[in-house]
């Protein structure tokens, strides 16, 4: 090696003293160098230490985490050696981290231009008179539309990718040297995260930057890095080039990761990674990923292998490098399953389970002034005109947006929301009544909702027992040895043992958390299951496990599913027919094949084009502006402000027509079926 | 029903266990508990090993320095500071172990009630409560002790009453966070009653910051317990009561000032002592919100 790298991390080890006084280690001798000009990514699963590592890089350790041993260095400086003045210097100037969700860091009482100047008042060394130039010189940088307005607004006026770019923007005040992003996109649409991606990969070549790129979203990292590095329980198990890593990996943990990624390409569902990592303290005798791993022999289970170069360049921890192509790529199984269920629907039609009829929902109540006076207008429905009937046994996927109101009607399906107009048919024949206290049992009992997040889903107060006992005592009173054997079923079927009946929730994985959400579901041997972004808060490994028991447990018991997600490539795994909104209006609705085929609506094609693959050489097209709209136009198609197709006047005063396709693909455009 | 799942559970009664051993694994949490612990039991059996009679009054002792037959000397009337600090806190411990509980409960109930119904009713209920906190409390305590006398029958109602309403934010408070959460909807969309949503989604959650709430209630209790003895409302004499004790030897603190040397340390060690329980069980509990940010 020549001069020493930019940032340069030698034989790092982070950990803490536990209450019984062990030394618990998260990161275990991890050695990184970044040169200027260089993005990293930085991948693994929640609590494989990717964060911890890229904080390091600042020199800094969250509360009761220390530096064990190894060296952190910025540019020849020891960073674990400088006192905190010296730091706090470096730290937000020449060295800057962009974290997760920093628009909502932004304080909301300062106006934008305020916040960007304090940034310069502390690492900059210009003049307090040339700040206002600088501020708008920055936003520019950041091309957020017409700075020098903005500098006077609130964060609060502000969409989410706009505050992301305002957080880019105070992180350039210092003119950084190296940027740390951790998870700088996560939370945001896609359309959202493509375009702040393509700023921050510009920006890192204008600037000739150094760049530590932490994501669990491969996608995301193959658009902005030139290397990756996969981090697996504490330890990094294999470095390449973006290329190497994403096309061919090494590591059959790197491997796993990418089939269980759903991609758009892909009709099948992704490959799950069984197993979950070991825990921080768990002792290891050999590899990490042994018990996880398909290739696996003593050796491996027995003595850790260390990080070793091959040929081609990379540095896989891994005693069987030259074997990963002997693991499986597609899931196999669950691709003959989708066919096949995908068959049985469109042959027999089976009559529909679900009918949305002119349902809208609006969650605008008039202010007092106008109610008293009904003077001023009405808002827009949130939800408007939504015409689905969803057939017995078939998956429909709900996608958009934030905003576009999927989960909206999902509440009203559940009976959480009231709808203002239209209603709900239940088996083609009886008509739901729109409250949840009003329905009877029978109808309580078939229609059952998964939410997004399990940690707030299941009642930490309660054992797993109780849980699932909830539905089974009140649609089914099972009481006594009766219940417990429902519970322990149920638990198999979702592929947990009857041990877990008296853990609580927080005494599992997220995954296993999910499980026994998507177990009370079935509990009631529901016709009719709501899933609500049920993945989006998991990791990808346990996302596609996920996805897969869903999928299993609609085989076997013929289930209706409505799923929601703002995941195009998860909607497209596991749905048979799709439906796309925005500001909560249908704009297409078909069989999944042919929603992402095309033809498109304008809103889907942009919608697909922002999706980042998990492929180097994949590059997405932007073709409308990532604003986001606070409510829906009075008149003429949702989009209209944001199409970038749009025909003219028509668009802004007619509601577009349904164009129909031979195959059941509707569209809500004014464009004619055949330029669509 | 639900009452029997909840104590035959294991992991229910595991997790009692696993939050007492937390607290007494802290620090903070094995002193206070120690303390707490300490007077409790030496309330009890205070009035069988005191050295002397508390009432015994002997002109040749009156304030005389600690010795060693008197280790805290002799107050006033000659009688034995430190038996009487002995058993000193045994009113203020019975009279407020009892009103604790019963303000946790009355304000923990209410504030459940005002959190439920929400709506503008909730928040005009609670500029009420606040205009009524913004008062001095021991001008309301007075008004009425002042009107109904100073017994134990009027003392643990007031003290209960008075107490109880602060509770009332923080049951609020807990369950303002608690019915947003999805498990509540889940439950409401699996068409559950409200009764069992209340007790078996809501009660359980609020329960932890009752509880905590609760310790720091007692603590509080104790002082306004002292503070009315103290101004001659609480305790009367010769019974002995920390407060009184105070208030006692206060005028003679120029020449005699180790008279107020024991009451004030056993006053001050129960409540510090109760303090850190509470600390200790916010932590063990995982409440605890007084996370330092990293800078």
């Amino acid at each position: 090696m020549s001069a020493p790298a930019f940032i340069n991390i030698q034989n790092l080890s982070v950990g803490y003293t536990s209450q019984s006084g062990e030394i618990i280690r998260v990161l275990r001798d991890v050695s990184l160098s970044i040169n200027r000009g260089e993005s990293i990514g930085l991948v693994g699963e929640s609590g494989s230490g990717k964060s911890t590592l890229a904080l390091a890089a600042l020199g800094f350790f969250k509360r009761g985490l220390r530096a064990l041993e190894g060296d952190v260095e910025f540019d020849g400086i020891d960073m674990l050696a400088l006192e905190r003045d010296d730091l706090q210097a470096i730290r937000g100037g020449r060295l800057a981290l962009i974290p997760q969700n920093s628009g909502q860091s932004l304080t909301p009482t300062l106006r934008i231009g305020q916040q960007v100047a304090e940034a310069l008042r502390l690492h900059s060394q210009l003049d307090e008179s040339d700040f206002e130039a600088r501020v708008v010189e920055l936003l520019t940088q950041v091309r957020l539309p017409e700075p020098a307005t903005l500098v006077s607004r609130f964060p609060h006026e502000l969409s989410g990718g706009q505050q992301q770019r305002v957080a880019v923007a105070m992180a350039l005040a210092g003119e950084p040297d190296a940027l740390l992003l951790d998870e700088p996109t996560t939370g945001l649409d896609v359309t959202t995260q493509a375009h702040i991606l393509e700023l921050l990969r510009d920006l890192a070549s204008e600037r000739n930057m150094a760049m530590l790129y932490v994501s669990h979203d491969l996608g995301a990292i193959s658009r902005v890095c030139d290397r990756v590095v996969v981090m697996y329980a504490g330890e990094i198990a294999l470095k390449g080039t973006t290329k190497q890593v994403l096309l061919a990996p090494r590591h059959p943990y790197a491997h796993g990761l990418l089939a269980s990624i759903p991609r758009l390409t892909q009709t099948s569902l992704p490959l799950a990674l069984d197993g979950r990592p070991p825990m921080p303290g768990e002792t290891i005798t050999g590899c990490a990923f042994a018990d996880r791993c398909a290739l696996a022999d003593e050796r491996c289970q027995s003595t850790p292998p260390a990080l070793k170069q091959l040929e081609s360049g990379e540095e896989v921890r891994c005693f069987h490098p030259d074997r990963i192509d002997q693991l499986p790529v597609v899931n196999k199984a669950a691709a003959n399953k989708t066919v096949t269920q995908k068959g049985e629907v469109s042959a027999d039609h089976g009559g529909d389970a679900l009918g949305l009829n002119q349902l809208a929902i609006s969650y605008a109540k008039p202010s007092l002034w106008n109610q008293l006076f009904s003077s001023g207008s009405t808002p827009p429905a949130t939800v408007d005109n939504i015409n689905i009937s969803i057939r017995t046994g078939e998956t429909l996927g709900l996608v958009g947006e934030s905003g576009s109101g999927k989960s909206t009607i999902l509440k009203a399906i559940a009976g959480l929301i009231s709808p203002k107009t239209g209603h709900l048919v239940l088996n083609g024949e009886a008509r739901l009544t729109p409250k949840v206290e009003d329905r009877p049992a029978l109808h309580l009992r078939q229609i059952q909702m998964i939410f997004q997040n399990p940690d707030d889903s299941l009642n930490p107060r309660h054992t797993i027992a109780q849980i699932l006992a909830q539905p089974l005592r009140l649609y089914f009173s099972l009481t006594g040895e009766e219940l417990r054997q429902r519970s322990i079923e149920l638990l198999e079927r979702v592929r947990l043992g009857s041990h877990y009946l008296d853990r609580l929730p927080s005494q599992l994985s997220g995954g296993e958390k999910q499980r026994v959400a998507v177990a009370r579901a079935f509990a009631a041997e529901p016709a009719i299951v709501l899933c609500d972004e049920v993945t989006s808060a998991l990791d990808v490994s346990v996302q596609a496990a996920v996805l897969d028991l869903l999928n299993e447990l609609k085989t076997q018991q013929g289930t209706t599913y409505i799923f929601v997600s703002h995941d195009l490539a998860v909607v497209k795994a596991i749905s048979n027919r799709v439906a796309v909104l925005y500001q909560g209006r249908l704009c297409e609705i078909g069989p999944a094949d042919a929603v992402y085929s095309g033809p498109f609506h304008p809103y889907t094609d942009v919608l697909l084009g922002a999706v980042l693959e998990p492929d180097p050489d994949f590059v997405p097209k932007l073709s409308a502006d990532d604003v986001v709209e606070l409510s829906p136009p009075e008149t003429g198609c949702p989009f209209q402000r944001r199409c970038p197709r749009k025909l003219g006047k028509i668009c802004e005063t007619d509601t577009p027509p349904a164009r129909l396709f031979d195959n059941g693909h509707q569209i809500n455009c004014h464009i004619p079926e055949t330029d669509l | 029903m639900s009452t029997a799942a909840l104590t035959e559970n294991p992991a229910k009664r595991q997790r009692y266990v696993a939050v007492l051993l937390d607290v007494m694994s802290r620090p903070s949490g094995a002193i206070g508990l120690s303390l707490v612990v300490f007077h409790v039991c030496l309330a009890i059996i205070s009035p069988v090993i005191a050295p002397y009679d508390f009432k015994l009054q002997d002109a040749s002792l009156m304030l005389s320095q600690p010795s060693n037959a008197h280790w805290l000397g002799a107050d006033h009337l000659g009688r034995d500071i430190f038996s009487r600090t002995m058993l000193g806190g045994r009113e203020a411990l019975l009279v407020t172990g009892i009103a604790t509980p019963l303000a946790v409960l009355w304000g923990g109930f209410v504030g459940i009630l005002f959190g439920l119904t929400g709506g503008r009713l909730d928040e005009v209920l609670m500029r009420i409560v606040d205009a009524f906190l913004s008062l001095p409390w021991i001008l309301k305590m007075l008004v009425l002790i002042v009107t109904f006398g100073t017994g134990l029958e009027v003392l643990i109602p007031t003290l209960a009453f008075f107490y109880g309403i602060p509770v009332i934010r923080i049951a609020r408070a807990a369950t303002h966070d608690v019915i947003a959460r999805d498990f509540v909807w889940a439950a409401k969309a699996r068409g559950h009653s409200r009764i069992s949503i209340i007790w078996r989604e809501l009660l359980p959650n609020v329960l932890d910051t009752l509880m905590v709430e609760g310790a720091m209630r007692w603590s509080w209790m104790l002082l306004a317990f002292s503070s009315l003895s103290f101004l001659g409302f609480g305790v009367s004499p010769p019974t002995p009561d920390w407060g009184l004790m105070i208030s006692d030897a206060r005028g003679y603190m120029s020449f005699a000032p180790w008279g107020v040397i024991g009451p004030v340390v056993a006053l001050s060690s129960l409540i510090i002592g109760i303090n850190l329980t509470a600390d200790a069980l916010a932590k063990a509990l995982g409440i605890d919100r007084a996370q330092k940010a990293p800078v």
